[in-house]
């Protein structure tokens, strides 16, 4: 056990904090507060200039423009990303998710063909996965591709949909043999969103915003050389890229909750609780530093699960622990937030009483999505039960 | 950065599982617990001569010479077996207070014998107020002796030294003193014995920097939180081996749900607290400027956290999770005296507030 970074994480950490420090916009607090559809080109550019100087993928192999770095390089790059408040990425899921997915599964004419573009946010990427009927039970999906041809022709809805509205192209799982067990007829193609018969709606949600599409196919044709890996062995692609879902998204999560509980702190210094700041308020103080107290340990669990995964090569399923963790502390946080601020908290943007422009009402309703998107709290506590702790399935 | 186990650490690990497996079984413990003060000689002898008993202490004084996080790897595999008697109160308390707060010459005096399995110790801490804070102490010295009342004192009659925390500082006072009388406490957990400790003018020696106490007393509830850890990991081994071997409605329980839910944030919380504490012992071993706040964070979340295992671990086993013959009440009883034992959650989190809410403003630009 050593906690304090390695000469090599060490040279690392400072040749990208000398590559930000050169690099990283100042006005992204200003683009920050526009909405996404204004923002994303600004995004995009940021992401090509990380592109070019090598610094889209560090986890990727060298091979395929990353760095190869290892899991806790990862940690760094994100933690330092994070301390100069650098914009996100534009192409986030083909980045984090879909890309290694093509790396692993792909063939050689479908790396050289995708690759390259996902990093440098040519092509923007989205995920075509749950559908209206297939939410837990994702494998009993019924978007539906029959062969015809060269071509698979795919008709039906997907939900859920992040980035489908900017995304070029899409990494879709259908069923293409209706006749087996479930997991068994699924198939990942590589489909094109320009193609005839892709239809893209907004998704309100909860909050107002529309972060979220809706996906429609009819008849859309796809040439079966984009089908990702073998054809009915869609569910073991699936499932990787769902691992990739759960394995590295808690390493950026614990800065940005570690960014709202020191803004929190700060906030109990000012907001009162009676006649005296909520920060001499021992109940105030006793949930601040509960709270305080899981952000660092949601921060070890991760670094626990990195070096388990080095020593094993794979993600495993333990990594629903930090989908749990971070979802159900983040409902906790937000609930932190609105009994500090009372009555302020259920001030949303644009009204001049509220507190950080309305980002604590926005924090509190979005919240709510956290224990769902991704794998619900139930689902996760499926998995550790069944495949951690070896218990007998319960479906 | 690596946040595994060596591979030395880990040969420690399964070696003092295999060791309390093979030495202290739950009939062992059963056994111990019935007894007045769950002491074994020849137990104690042979944890010696696995250096257990000088696991943290320099070699100058017969010791190992190891760190904290060996420490807590031990008193994690002492917390799975639910092991009886002095070792975390003569090592992990005692003796890590006196290894911070003694000079060399009052190390080699009350460590040697300690490191060589000749002497037990214990700390005397809490007082009527049942605070940990030490600036609530009343228990003062007068012309080198000390007359006051010390309760919740583990292991105090299998001691041979007793250390006390005053006022003015921190003194030895050797168990047969005159002036020294002990009884016992009733406390919920009958693996280690608790006592209320009165002092009439016992003869006492001052040691020599009672600055240390703090951090002795943080190496000690680290190593009482991995103790938690282990039990946690005992209780969730035992309720998913019921789960899976317990049939309802012609299936395992384990199979519904619901159980199944039970046994999945048991595991969550287990390996949260198992962070926790590796943590803080790395943090203490390192001396960073953030090892206090990790301590209460790991004793925090494993005071907790072994109680609400302790609850689900119960409810799963049902009937038989109430009876006296299964073992799991057993180590909710110990999760229960642990819990308030150098400071609840509640004590920790105020901790934890003074020193990252009121140490303003350097915390929030850390992030």
């Amino acid at each position: 056990m050593d906690l304090n970074l390695s000469t090599e994480e060490r040279q690392f950490r400072d040749e990208f904090r000398a590559w930000l420090d050169a690099n990283v916009p100042r006005d992204w607090p200003e683009w920050r507060e526009k909405p996404l559809e204004e923002s994303f080109s600004y995004l995009r550019a940021w992401q090509r200039k990380l592109y070019e100087g090598r610094w889209a993928a560090v986890s990727w192999p060298k091979e395929y423009g990353g760095r190869g770095a290892t899991l806790m390089q990862q940690a760094i790059f994100w933690e330092e990303m994070a301390l100069v408040e650098a914009p996100p990425m534009a192409n986030a899921l083909g980045l984090g998710l879909i890309g290694p997915t093509i790396i692993a599964f792909g063939t050689d004419e479908q790396k050289r063909r995708f690759v390259p573009k996902i990093l440098s946010a040519e092509e923007i990427w989205c995920q075509g996965f749950s559908e209206p009927n297939a939410g837990s039970d994702l494998a009993g999906l019924q978007t539906e591709a029959r062969l015809d041809g060269s071509h698979y022709v795919v008709n039906g809805q997907k939900v859920w949909t992040s980035y489908g509205w900017v995304g070029d192209w899409c990494e879709l799982v259908v069923r293409t043999d209706p006749n087996v067990p479930k997991h068994k007829g699924l198939t990942v193609l590589l489909v094109d969103m320009k193609s005839p018969g892709v239809e893209v709606r907004p998704l309100r949600q909860m909050t107002g915003e529309s972060e979220f599409n809706e996906m429609f196919f009819r008849d859309v044709r796809v040439p079966v050389e984009n089908v990702l890996g073998k054809v009915n062995d869609g569910w073991n692609v699936a499932v990787s890229t769902l691992m990739h879902e759960r394995g590295s998204y808690g390493a950026r999560l614990h800065l940005i909750f570690k960014r709202a509980i020191s803004r929190l702190i700060e906030l109990s210094r000012s907001y009162p609780r009676g006649a005296r700041p909520g920060s001499e308020n021992p109940l105030v103080r006793q949930k601040l530093a509960q709270c305080y107290a899981e952000i660092e340990i949601m921060r070890l669990n991760q670094l626990r699960a990195f070096s388990r995964i080095t020593a094993t090569g794979i993600p495993g399923p333990e990594g629903s622990i930090q989908k749990i963790f971070w979802s159900e502390l983040n409902q906790r946080l937000q609930q932190i937030a609105q009994e500090l601020l009372g009555p302020y908290g259920q001030l949303e943007k644009g009204d001049p009483c509220a507190v950080d422009n309305g980002l604590w009402a926005y924090g509190y309703l979005r919240c709510r999505g956290n224990t769902i998107e991704a794998g619900t709290s139930e689902i996760q506590r499926n998995i550790i039960g069944h495949f951690v702790l070896g218990l007998p399935r319960s479906y | 950065m690596q946040f595994g186990l060596s591979e030395s650490q880990h040969l420690l690990k399964d070696n003092a599982r295999k060791f309390f497996a093979g030495e202290c079984p739950m009939s062992e413990v059963r056994r111990l617990m019935e007894t007045a003060n769950a002491y074994d000689a020849a137990l104690w002898s042979k944890m010696a001569e696995q250096g257990y008993t000088g696991i943290i202490f320099s070699e100058e004084h017969d010791g190992v010479g190891l760190g904290a996080v060996e420490l807590i790897l031990l008193m994690e595999e002492a917390g799975r077996a639910l092991l009886p008697g002095p070792l975390f109160s003569t090592v992990a308390l005692a003796g890590a207070v006196l290894n911070e707060t003694g000079s060399p010459e009052q190390k080699k005096k009350y460590l040697a014998p300690i490191c060589r399995g000749e002497a037990r110790a214990t700390l005397a801490f809490a007082e009527a107020s049942a605070s940990w804070n030490p600036a609530d102490l009343r228990l003062e010295s007068s012309s080198g002796k000390l007359s006051g009342e010390k309760l919740f004192v583990p292991d105090a009659a299998a001691a041979d030294m007793i250390l006390v925390a005053a006022r003015d500082g921190v003194f030895a006072v050797e168990a047969k003193a005159p002036g020294v009388s002990t009884q016992p406490m009733v406390g919920m957990d009958s693996t280690r014995k608790l006592y209320f400790v009165r002092f009439q003018n016992a003869p006492a020696e001052k040691l020599a920097r009672p600055e240390g106490l703090a951090r002795g007393l943080d190496i000690a509830a680290a190593a009482l939180s991995a103790e938690l850890v282990g039990g946690m990991q005992r209780t969730l081994n035992l309720t998913v081996e019921y789960a899976k071997a317990r049939k309802q409605f012609g299936k395992p329980i384990g199979m519904f749900q619901a159980v199944q839910h039970q046994c999945a944030d048991m595991y969550l919380e287990t390996e949260s607290a198992r962070s926790a504490a590796y943590y803080a012992a790395w943090a203490l071993a390192e001396n960073t400027a953030d090892a206090p706040a990790a301590v209460s964070i790991a004793k925090m979340y494993a005071s907790d956290a072994a109680r609400t295992v302790g609850n689900r671990g119960i409810q799963v086993h049902g009937g038989m999770g109430f009876t006296w013959e299964n073992d799991v009440h057993l180590y909710y009883r110990r999760a229960k005296a642990s819990e308030t034992a150098l400071g609840d959650a509640t004590f920790h989190r105020e901790r934890i507030a003074r020193l990252v809410i009121d140490a303003e403003p350097a915390f929030a630009k850390s992030a």
